[in-house]
């Protein structure tokens, strides 16, 4: 059984802010019934874009559903611009940590809130820059770089417990391991 | 709390009258099986009976047993001693729904090894594609080696039949029956295999203690090259107190198989019928027929799994699941995925193994903690509105 923390069973077992939220202006979803996760965050702002509510769906693991709890408790009262800030690392560290192999909960978490961020300002996120690398769970090659440079990551390993990416299939890991060692290259 | 435990085809409760029969030999009767004096000789006597009872047990003759470790011990000594019986043969064959014993030798062959691998296929029910498998066979193949029974789904796969045709083409068939053995009755010579594993966890003995079921004839390489122990056929001082173990646990497998024929398969059937009416948007994972009788693998729509187990868990209910969070893996296991059950209930898929050590008042607290376990979840997710996918 994964070693979870006293923080991710709590969440996992009563979370917080559950459910459709009436009112809501800005949704942010992100995963599929395909990835085995999925999370459809609410959010009410008021006109001076400070978050008054926040609310979740998931489909997924315990981690996925206490990371989104976490995630909403995190939020409520923060303005977006001070949401759009939130990492995977702060929801990580909320629950006093996940398991590595669950770090891509966490990132799900910082994912939905930043298209429910751009949902509110009418922002539309248009297709993913950069090339895909991992097609089981559409990945590209800058998302890898990121996670890579923003987390340290070191090996395939470290970059599927965070993106999933190379986790399904497989065929994508010595690709992935290309972008590894681009991005080592370059320091 | 009262655990309830329905996960037998992960691990089995030791029966009680197998820890009696291996007492006094974790104590004062130590001594070596191969030993000349009477105090070695004892416990080789006692061998020598367990033997006797794993090779009453599926029908075999005493000398075509070989103690091992475990079932992934067998299955790779039996595939081991095919290639090197035949090393101008480099065509191996198996399903692609087999347990990690056997599908990662078969992968770490084709890798290292250069072999050409057949992969048999499975249909929606998790049936083998048996008309492929005919076909791959060639003059080039090595060895066959298929389950008997499916570790997830309990689908069985008609060894009998299969050893017709590999017996016409002289191809040697190895079956991993780890999970077929003591719930449905096995008999080498009926079934006409030249190699057969078995795991004594499985069947209530301890872990730690497998068997290879070798056909007299064949001439069998060593995995594990050493002492004369096993004929020759496995190195390495026995474990006595587990074969001793083994050989009651083979003699109570016996005498149980009807109980699992017929109780067992009602306790399964009650609590399959049970949770197909009370839960909406569920479904059984492989063949209802050709199946073992103390599997159930039911999938429930828009959850998933690992969340499904914790929450089992917290009520002491003990069972299995193919989702990809309880593995390691990202994707769900890769026997649903073979047999490509859809991804809104293969997450959330949960096997429930039993055995003659369950009751009904179990079958009914499964029931009735399920129930309300599913709504919680389904409450959460947003693949599930007033009462459907959505």
């Amino acid at each position: 059984m994964w070693d979870y923390t006293d923080q991710v069973k709590d969440h996992f077992l009563k979370p917080r802010n559950v459910g459709e939220l009436k009112g809501a202006n800005a949704i942010g979803e992100t995963g599929s019934l395909n990835c085995g996760d999925a999370l459809r965050l609410y959010l009410k702002v008021n006109k001076n874009e400070r978050i008054m509510d926040a609310s979740f769906m998931t489909f997924g693991c315990a981690s996925a559903v206490a990371s989104s709890s976490a995630l909403t408790e995190i939020i409520k009262g923060m303005t977006l611009d001070e949401a759009a800030k939130i990492t995977n690392d702060d929801i990580s560290d909320y629950l006093g940590g996940l398991p590595k192999e669950k770090m891509h909960c966490s990132v799900m978490g910082q994912s939905a809130l930043k298209k429910a961020i751009a949902n509110f300002r009418g922002v539309q996120i248009l297709s993913k820059p950069g090339q895909i690398v991992c097609e089981c769970f559409d990945v590209t090659d800058l998302e890898i770089i990121d996670a890579v440079k923003a987390n340290g990551l070191e090996t395939t390993e470290d970059v599927t417990n965070y993106l999933k990416a190379g986790g399904g299939c497989g065929q994508c890991l010595d690709r992935i391991e290309e972008v590894l060692e681009s991005v080592k290259a370059k320091g | 709390m009262k655990i309830v435990y329905t996960d037998n085809n992960a691990t089995t409760k030791v029966a009680d009258e197998v820890i009696e029969e291996m007492l006094p030999y974790f104590g004062e009767l130590y001594g070596n099986p191969s030993s000349m004096h009477t105090f070695g000789d004892q416990v080789g006597k006692k061998v020598k009976e367990a033997r006797q009872r794993v090779a009453d047990f599926i029908n075999a003759d005493p000398d075509e047993i070989v103690f091992t470790s475990c079932g992934t011990e067998s299955d790779n000594a039996a595939i081991n001693a095919a290639l090197i019986a035949f090393p101008e043969k480099k065509h191996i064959i198996t399903s692609n729904v087999e347990h990690p014993a056997i599908n990662n030798l078969y992968q770490h062959l084709k890798k290292t090894k250069g072999y050409e691998v057949t992969f048999v296929p499975v249909d929606k029910k998790g049936l083998l594609d048996l008309d492929l498998l005919y076909k791959s066979m060639s003059d080039n193949t090595a060895i066959v080696s298929l389950m008997w029974a499916n570790n997830e789904t309990g689908v069985l796969f008609p060894i009998e039949e299969i050893a017709k045709k590999t017996r016409e083409k002289g191809i040697l068939f190895h079956t991993d029956a780890v999970q077929a053995a003591g719930k449905i009755p096995i008999d080498v010579k009926k079934a006409g295999v030249d190699m057969l594993s078995l795991s004594g966890h499985k069947i209530h003995a301890p872990k730690g203690i497998g068997v290879l079921y070798v056909k007299k004839g064949f001439k069998f390489s060593p995995l594990l090259i050493g002492g004369h122990q096993e004929k020759g056929r496995r190195g390495g001082t026995e474990n006595t107190v587990s074969i001793i173990g083994l050989g009651k646990a083979c003699e109570l497998a016996k005498e149980n198989l009807p109980i699992m024929n017929t109780e067992v398969r009602g306790l399964r059937d009650y609590l399959q019928t049970g949770l197909l009416e009370k839960i909406p948007g569920s479904s059984v994972n492989g063949d209802l027929e050709q199946r073992l009788p103390n599997t159930l693998y039911i999938g429930f729509d828009a959850v998933e799994g690992e969340s499904i187990l914790l929450l089992l868990d917290r009520e002491g209910i003990c069972a299995s699941s193919g989702s990809a969070c309880t593995s390691g893996s990202l994707d769900p296991s890769h026997v649903l995925m073979a047999m490509k059950v859809p991804f809104k209930s293969a997450h959330g898929s949960i096997r429930f193994s039993l055995s003659h050590y369950n009751t009904k008042e179990e079958m009914d607290i499964i029931i009735t903690t399920l129930v309300p376990v599913i709504q919680k979840l389904r409450d959460m997710s947003p693949f599930w509105k007033d009462g459907k996918m959505v």
